[in-house]
């Protein structure tokens, strides 16, 4: 088993990491300024958390397939009883609570749940007899897996959440090769329930959030108050920005959430659209290194989980960009490698550690067919 | 189509082909959208840049206007009668906060604000536009003031700041000369949008002379730019201008005068105005009681608004120029002039029996038991009815109309008052066209007594004095840099001039109606016109005693020295049962005038009784009814104007009381000293100064009800 003597530094995918580390240390130094100039409390655990999941990435990587393969439906069950966990608990302390205390750290099932889901729908469809894929029973068993998380983490509730697992779950679903026609259906279906859902699923402070969203002016002082003060810091940053430190929006209170949601407006705020084009760069560097990792797998299970992962990371990313510059209402959804927040550093460098173990896997590939 | 390859087909190789051409679609999709955001965000920073730059800067700072220093009213001498103090204030932005009525009762606490004003602002706020700011306290101590400063963040829409405030020097002795201020109103503020006007401290003329030169005392803002916080916390100053305050406005008035005279009003309801014959300079324009300008400015308060509308002696309206009575006698010298200008002989007798036949009817004279023979100067000096019934029917109504309106009455003066109510001078043509009726031999018999239709202001008949006594054309003037106006216009001859002069002297110094009228003096003298108004018919009531608003007004038109005119005034004290409630003021007021310390002498006697100054009694009386009332009293209008606005309609209404008796002759009421006295002696005078106020030994004689008409 060659697999487990460490690779050379040399064979590591450099031309992903080093905008990645970039983009972490850029986004350090953004939480510095949004700190009010100081590396407390925001960029220095954003920096430690970042190491010691990047630890927890590259001893990933270094899983083998088979194991992977075993250990999926195992994993994916312990998740989903510990979102179950949550819910009861939350639902006994009179009140919505979404993480677990670990002592070192506040878990949040849901978070984990996210690339799990990818991973229990890439281990089913590698799975399932390649003649069975245009029928129901390519259908049910993974709605299932997709649709009693979603359920659980709708009832906490957490709309952002769920829809990235049902988005990483969907991508999976549809590059497994289930039949177009019942994603068009699906579509469609999707069309008259979105309205249904929202009058009848929504709290109404969601429902507010999107009606805010289509005329954010309407109400600047209150629900589109976020929307609007977003746009303005971006605006206002203009190409070269106000400078390191120097953004009125995030330093004087006007932007909300400066350091985690909106991050990507402080940063705009001070690095104008110079910044905005480098991590709108960089997320285009990893998550095309995301895709040909996928695409240059020959095994059915390693190509979904990467596809899967990647379209995992790059749901935060287009949800996030697309709310602060006020082309989708306001989810609570962190822009990934540069908000602050453990829990959805810890999803996406699961993601990264996935994709970093299924190209080791790839390079390896080669190698063993010649044998 | 991409799935849509048939079950039959379907093996590893078909699913990685749709696996690669999926996943191709799928990334041009996020490719797509990578470009989307990248194109947004270039619109954003670069085509929207500017507009964006202009909110974040709009955010970032707050322009605060800083309210200018309202230009000083000054009086003749320089002297403030309108200034500014300094003080710590604190105002409220209703559409900024949170919870009204908790900050209400939070400041409440703070400020140790009574539950009555409290109440006030509650109700306020409901009635307010939100971006009204509304004075919560003004004038406040460096401790309160801090208290609010260091409770901000909890108190969103407070605004303590330190800036000035309009003072009063003499308060209630010039409130309806000067007017006060207050915030603008919703309308104000529509008809200018000048923001300045909605920044919290600021206040406009809402009356008076406060209204009037409101452009000119209103000076330019100064602004003060700052950076703040999303929940409005000061981070640092950027900038700041000063304002610059508004012009000063001199005014004629004598602010000595005028609160001199303000306070010898004492306990009657009255007005006094004095004039300078050789320019035409107001002195003083006293009318009381009044209401105090620097409460009114802090906002018209529930209670205090309450006291001042249940007056009977309504301190709301501006007596000067808004209070209309039946001159009375005070009319004669005009009569006397007219006839003069028809040719009339001084010297032509009539004989006064105590009434005259005209027609089948007969018009009694005050004086029931007659003049004997008198002439004109006679039947200026004793007041006599008769000769004036008599020649009236020969010369005829309208030189006499005529004579009184170039006098000054039924006219309105180019002052820069806020409004002026100029009265009737009735005639003929007048009466036909308003009532449709033909102008009767009662109605002359009425009008040449100054009684039936004929309605003056104080302020006219002050005017109709200093033209009587120079002979010009005297325009009044309130303000410095007015020139002076209608002294090259001639009114009357000379030899007419010093006719009546001297007649209207013994009126005073001789055995006329108003021998305690005479100055302290030996080398001035007074010469003045007595006159009593009556308001209801005889059968109500004797016009001395019963109830308050149905006695006579009493008048006193007066000019100093009588020989080289320089003041001129009139006195009008309403229901003060006769003209012997009016000319011992004027007397005092011409005393102060001439020799300031005797006039105090007098005054500081006289408040011995009443209880004090005017202030000083307003302000107890105020404690007295707050205490008394509690809190059962009804609200203040909302807005300040409509006080005003309700006290006009009511002083028209007033106006027309007399108006309800001039259908019939009236019979004239005795005047104060009937009597007469003798010719001036030393011994005499100090008689005279002896005698009380209440003195008026054989006014209950004369008191036949015997109506004259029947």
């Amino acid at each position: 088993m060659t697999g487990f003597v460490p690779e050379p530094i040399a064979r590591q995918p450099w031309q992903m990491l080093i905008p990645l580390f970039l983009l972490i240390a850029f986004g350090a130094a953004v939480l510095h300024s949004a700190a009010g100039g100081s590396m407390d409390p925001f960029a220095s655990s954003h920096l430690i958390r970042f190491a010691v999941f990047l630890v927890m990435a590259v001893i990933m990587s270094q899983f083998g397939r088979e194991l992977v393969k075993f250990m999926t439906y195992p994993v994916y069950g312990i998740v989903f009883l510990l979102l179950v966990a949550v819910e009861v608990m939350g639902t006994l302390g009179g009140g919505s609570q979404r993480w677990l205390d670990l002592g070192f750290m506040r878990l949040q099932p849901s978070e984990v749940m996210k690339p799990v889901v990818v991973l229990a729908l890439a281990r089913f469809y590698d799975t399932l007899p390649v003649g069975m894929i245009p029928t129901w029973r390519a259908l049910i068993p993974a709605g299932v897996l997709i649709g009693l998380p979603m359920a659980l983490v709708l009832m906490q509730p957490d709309l952002g959440t769920a829809l990235a697992i049902a988005f990483g779950g969907a991508i999976v679903m549809f590059l497994a090769g289930l039949p177009m026609r019942w994603f068009l259906a699906a579509g469609g279906a999707g069309a008259i329930a979105v309205p249904l859902a929202f009058f009848f699923g929504l709290q109404e402070y969601q429902q507010r959030r999107v009606t805010t969203f289509l005329d954010p002016e309407s109400d600047p002082l209150g629900a589109g108050y976020h929307i609007t003060q977003s746009k303005i810091a971006i605006g206002s940053g203009g190409i070269n920005g106000k400078g390191f430190s120097q953004g009125s929006q995030s330093h004087l209170n006007y932007l909300p959430e400066p350091h985690t949601d909106f991050v990507f407006a402080t940063m705009a705020e001070e690095w104008g659209l110079i910044g905005g084009i480098f991590v709108i760069g960089v997320f285009a560097i990893i998550l095309r290194w995301g895709w040909s990792v996928a695409r240059a797998s020959e095994d059915r299970f390693a190509r979904l989980l990467a596809a899967g992962l990647t379209a995992t990371i790059f749901f935060y990313v287009a949800i996030n960009l697309m709310m602060v510059m006020g082309l989708a209402p306001v989810v609570g959804i962190p822009l990934p490698f540069m908000s602050h927040g453990g829990s959805s550093m810890m999803t996406n460098m699961i993601c990264i550690g996935g994709l970093l173990m299924v190209n080791r896997w790839n390079r390896e590939a080669p190698r063993r067919r010649l044998m | 189509m991409i799935g849509g390859a048939k079950r039959a087909n379907i093996s590893s190789s078909t699913l990685k082909n749709d696996f690669d051409r999926r996943s191709i679609m799928i990334g041009t999709v996020m490719g797509g959208i990578g470009v989307i955001l990248a194109a947004r965000m270039s619109y954003l920073a670069i085509a929207e840049n500017e507009k964006y730059q202009v909110e974040s800067e709009s955010n970032r700072v707050n322009l605060s206007l800083i309210p200018p220093r309202r230009g000083w009213l000054l009086d003749r001498n320089g002297a403030p009668l309108a200034s500014n103090r300094a003080d710590f204030r604190v105002d409220i932005i209703p559409e900024r906060m949170g919870d009204p009525e908790r900050t209400i009762d939070v400041l409440g606490g703070l400020l140790e604000l009574e539950p009555n004003k409290i109440g006030d602002l509650k109700q306020s706020i409901e009635d307010a536009r939100g971006f009204q700011p509304i004075e919560v306290a003004s004038g406040l101590d460096y401790e309160k003031f801090a208290a609010v400063s260091v409770r901000l963040p909890e108190l969103p829409g407070v605004v303590p700041q330190r800036g000035f405030s309009r003072y009063y020097p003499t308060g209630a002795t010039v409130g309806h000369l000067i007017g006060y201020v207050g915030p603008a109103s919703a309308e104000e503020y529509e008809a200018d949008r000048n923001p300045l006007l909605i920044t919290p401290g600021y206040k406009i003329g809402k009356d008076g002379l406060e209204k009037q030169f409101e452009q000119r005392l209103r000076g330019t803002p100064g602004a003060r730019r700052v950076e703040v916080t999303a929940s409005g916390r000061i981070v640092r100053d950027l900038d700041t201008r000063e304002d610059i305050q508004g012009n000063p406005v001199r005014l004629t008035i004598d602010g000595p005068l005028q609160n001199y005279a303000a306070r010898r009003i004492g306990l009657e309801s009255g007005s006094v105005v004095v004039m300078d014959c050789k320019t035409g300079d107001l002195l003083c324009m006293a009318s009381m009681p009044s209401f105090d300008p620097n409460s009114f400015s802090d906002g018209i308060g529930s209670v205090e608004y309450s006291m001042l509308r249940e007056d009977e002696r309504v301190p709301l309206r501006n007596k000067v120029l808004k209070g209309l009575y039946p001159p009375g006698s005070t009319v004669k010298p005009m009569v006397s002039m007219a006839f003069l200008k028809e040719g009339l002989d001084p010297n032509e007798t009539v004989f006064c029996g105590g009434g005259l036949r005209v027609g089948n009817r007969v018009f009694r004279c005050w004086n029931r038991r007659g003049h004997g023979t008198v002439d004109m100067a006679k039947g200026i000096y004793q007041s006599c009815d008769v000769y004036y019934y008599y020649f009236a029917q020969r010369i005829g109504m309208d030189p006499i109309a005529a004579m009184n309106r170039r006098c000054g009455l039924g006219q309105e003066f180019p002052l820069p008052v806020t409004s002026q109510f100029y009265g009737t001078v009735p005639d003929p043509a007048w009466k036909l066209k308003k009532y449709e009726r033909e102008w009767q031999a009662f109605d002359t018999v009425n009008a040449t007594i100054g009684q039936g239709y004929m309605l003056a202001n104080p302020l006219q008949l002050a005017v109709s004095a200093a033209r009587l006594a120079t002979g010009r054309h005297v325009m009044p003037r309130l303000t410095m840099d007015t020139p002076p106006k209608g002294f090259d216009q001639v009114d009357f001859p000379d030899e007419h001039v010093q006719y009546v002069r001297q007649a209207m002297s013994d009126v005073v110094n001789g055995p006329g109606t108003a021998g305690r009228g005479r100055l302290p003096f030996d080398d001035i003298k007074m010469a003045g016109k007595t006159g009593t108004a009556q308001v209801v018919s005889l059968n109500k009531s004797d016009g001395k005693t019963g109830p308050w608003k149905y006695r006579d007004h009493g008048l006193f038109t007066f000019f100093a020295p009588f020989d080289n005119p320089r003041y001129a005034g009139a006195v009008v004290i309403e229901h003060g049962g006769g003209s012997g409630s009016a000319y011992p003021i004027a007397r005092d007021v011409m005393t102060f005038m001439f020799d300031p310390a005797k006039g105090m002498d007098a005054l500081r006697a006289l408040e011995a009784q009443w209880g004090g100054t005017a202030q000083e009694r307003l302000d107890r009386k105020y404690a007295a009814y707050a205490q008394a009332a509690g809190e059962t009293v009804p609200p203040a209008p909302k807005r300040a104007e409509d006080i005003f606005d309700q006290v006009e309609a009511e002083a028209r209404v007033a106006a027309q009381q007399p108006e309800e008796i001039a259908d019939e002759a009236v019979a004239p009421r005795p005047e104060a000293n009937p009597e007469g006295a003798p010719r001036p002696n030393p011994e005499q005078q100090v008689i005279d100064a002896a005698r009380n106020a209440g003195n008026a030994s054989d006014s209950g004689a004369a008191a036949n009800p015997a109506d004259a008409s029947q």
